[in-house]
């Protein structure tokens, strides 16, 4: 057990280190001068003594005369002290304060969807699993959810929903005309925003796990211990019973591998939405050429799926009995 | 871990080593031919690469024009341009035809990058076993948790000029792990049987082992792994496309969508804009996975409905 999770906290790590080296390394290495892209493409709106500020800032957060080893040191001395650099589109705030300020729309987006969507695509998946029309049905509506891009699905419900039957407000986080308060009318505007983002990616990710857990079924079904029991006289329940346990792990796993997907999902419906979450962070500071936000939001997007798969971990072990007995030896 | 368990039966049953080829092949062609998942995904593969290929040719409009006499008209056969224009006058359905078009390269492509990395990553732990496959597997996994799209964020808002090579070569090179993970295993269960100890018997070297022994035998998990592949990397590619970090210069499904967002079509009531982009993408990778099962269905005779 401890190994196991030994192995897996390595893993995280050296991912972590890869992930800030890359992070370090791309500025410097792509081809033209960063600062002097910044400034030719930020020097114009500003004035003079500003931009000769700026570039101070920049040259001096980059460290660029000093020697690469050093260059790097500082750079993960700053990154562990949180300090990512300053962010254009949030007029110089820090960059993590305007990240912070876009996670909770993100995180409110995505775990429910991640959860609800996981519980019931499973459900339904070993519903359908071997029942003719139940598979005939849901089947072919699985496939063609999960084949769906995300921002495309959020554009068609927000054109059905928003603009043809105004039943959902279009964009946004909540009312332009409202100011977040601890109100019952803001909150019932913040849910009435959130529905139709919310709704996308639950039923693209719900195509997934009803496929994935209909095809697991059908291989459990079919194996050895499915045909002894069948043979003793177990009723249908019982091994669909066993089989459904015994295929949710590999469902768990793949919950795992899918959130770099499911994340990336998230970002682009966020901007169909103009959610303000981390996704229109992402789009904006592309727009606006916001490095330093752009390099903090990969480190956070990082960070948060490295946490996620570590969570997923601890659940395995809980889930899988196998794993706590015998983790010993096993390749993890 | 159950999913090498669960690859492993199918190994069992895709590898049927004693069948003699031909009649193997007549049997699979048979079962093709009934798999209704099967035919119903490629007609549909098929009349969307004819549109790719074909669609150009028939309507030669330059998808980027802008036909400033012609602006937001709906989908009209009178006026030759089927599914409207956008909001600059460009033609909507030279757009879709071109933008099939990067699909299918970015898939072809994209996706056979990735193929081969996991193949080479995958075959190579699992033959080699040892301190190597401990080595690719750390790889492997690291590279498996790291988010493609936050990667691509940070390398490629830094290029100055992107084309949709790059963008291919870039979607192959993140979208490995899962398939070497899963030709590793294939490779673990292939490498203790007694044709491989023979092969290497007979003073063979590793690749060639590999090249002729082991990579013929899940030949078929291999063209279901490319498949598999070839979807993701379409879906990968309009998502960038989507953020505005697709190729410059260039038409794709997923431009036609950050196009048709970011011009506000959706205020405007232009459904025509932004509806067939999705369907096309939607088609294509749904056609993709549907063959998937299919062909797993017809490989493997454990999962063929009675």
């Amino acid at each position: 057990m401890r190994r196991y999770f030994g192995r897996k906290i390595f893993t995280y790590v050296i991912t972590f280190i890869l992930a800030a080296t890359i992070d370090w390394l791309i500025p410097r290495f792509m081809p033209g001068d960063p600062i002097v892209m910044l400034m030719t493409t930020h020097a114009s709106n500003l004035s003079p003594a500003n931009a000769t500020a700026l570039y101070s800032y920049y040259s001096g957060l980059f460290g660029l005369n000093m020697p690469l080893w050093q260059q790097y040191l500082n750079f993960w001395g700053s990154l562990l002290h949180g300090n990512l650099g300053l962010s254009i589109i949030g007029n110089g705030q820090p960059v993590t304060q305007v990240i912070m300020a876009a996670v909770p729309y993100t995180l409110a987006l995505l775990i429910p969807a991640i959860l609800l969507s996981w519980w019931a695509g499973n459900s339904f998946g070993a519903l359908a699993a071997r029942r003719k029309w139940l598979d005939n049905s849901i089947l072919p509506i699985g496939y063609i959810l999960t084949a769906t891009p995300y921002m495309w699905l959020g554009l068609l419900l927000s054109f059905l929903l928003s603009y043809t039957f105004r039943i959902f407000p279009l964009s946004g986080g909540y009312g332009y005309n409202l100011v977040p308060t601890l109100s019952l009318t803001f909150a019932t505007d913040l849910i009435a925003h959130w529905m139709l983002p919310f709704l996308s990616l639950f039923m693209v990710m719900f195509g997934g796990w009803a496929i994935g857990m209909r095809n697991m079924i059908i291989y459990e079904l079919e194996s050895d211990y499915s045909r002894y029991l069948e043979s003793l006289g177990a009723p249908q329940g019982l091994i669909r019973k066993y089989a459904f346990r015994n295929a949710m792990l590999p469902q768990i796993t793949g919950l795992a591998l899918q959130l770099g997907v499911i994340v990336a999902g998230a970002l682009v419906t966020e901007i169909v939405f103009a959610y303000p979450g981390v996704g229109s962070l992402v789009f904006n500071s592309i727009k606006n050429e916001d490095y330093f936000l752009m390099q903090g939001i990969f480190l956070f997007i990082i960070v948060g799926v490295l946490v996620a798969n570590f969570l997923v971990d601890i659940v395995y072990v809980i889930v899988d009995p196998r794993t706590r007995v015998a983790m010993r030896g096993g390749t993890a | 871990m159950t999913a090498v368990g669960q690859v492993d039966a199918q190994s069992e049953v895709t590898a049927p080593l004693t069948a003699p080829p031909v009649k193997q092949q007549r049997e699979t062609l048979f079962f093709a031919l009934r798999s209704k998942k099967f035919l119903i995904s490629v007609s549909i593969l098929l009349v969307l690469l004819v549109i790719a290929i074909v669609g150009p040719m028939l309507d030669p409009t330059d998808p980027l024009l802008q036909n400033g006499a012609h602006v937001m008209a709906p989908p009209s056969f009178h006026d030759g341009t089927w599914f409207g224009t956008t909001i600059f006058g460009e033609d909507v359905f030279s757009q879709f035809c071109n933008g099939l078009r990067a699909s299918f390269f970015i898939g072809f492509l994209g996706g056979g990058f990735a193929a081969l990395l996991g193949m080479a990553i995958g075959f190579t732990a699992g033959y080699k076993g040892g301190w190597i496959d401990e080595i690719l597997n750390m790889l492997t996994n690291v590279f498996l948790v790291i988010p493609t799209l936050a990667v691509l964020l940070v390398i490629t808002a830094y290029l100055s000029a992107r084309g949709v090579l790059f963008e291919a070569v870039f979607i192959g090179a993140t979208s490995w792990p899962w398939a070497a993970r899963a030709i590793r295993a294939q490779t673990f269960s292939l490498r203790s049987r007694d044709f491989i100890d023979l092969a290497r018997l007979s003073g063979r070297g590793g690749w060639k082992v590999i090249v002729f022994e082991i990579a013929p035998n899940m030949s078929s998990y291999l063209f279901l792994t490319y498949i598999l592949l070839f979807g993701g990397a379409i879906l990968i590619a309009a998502s960038l496309d989507f953020i505005g970090l697709g190729p410059m210069g260039a038409m794709s499904l997923g431009l036609m969508m950050f196009n048709a967002v970011t011009s506000a079509s959706l205020v405007l009531g232009m459904w025509w804009w932004f509806v067939p982009p999705g369907i096309g993408i939607m088609a294509l990778v749904g056609a993709l996975y549907v063959m998937n099962v299919g062909l797993d269905e017809i490989f493997n005779p454990k999962l063929r409905e009675l």
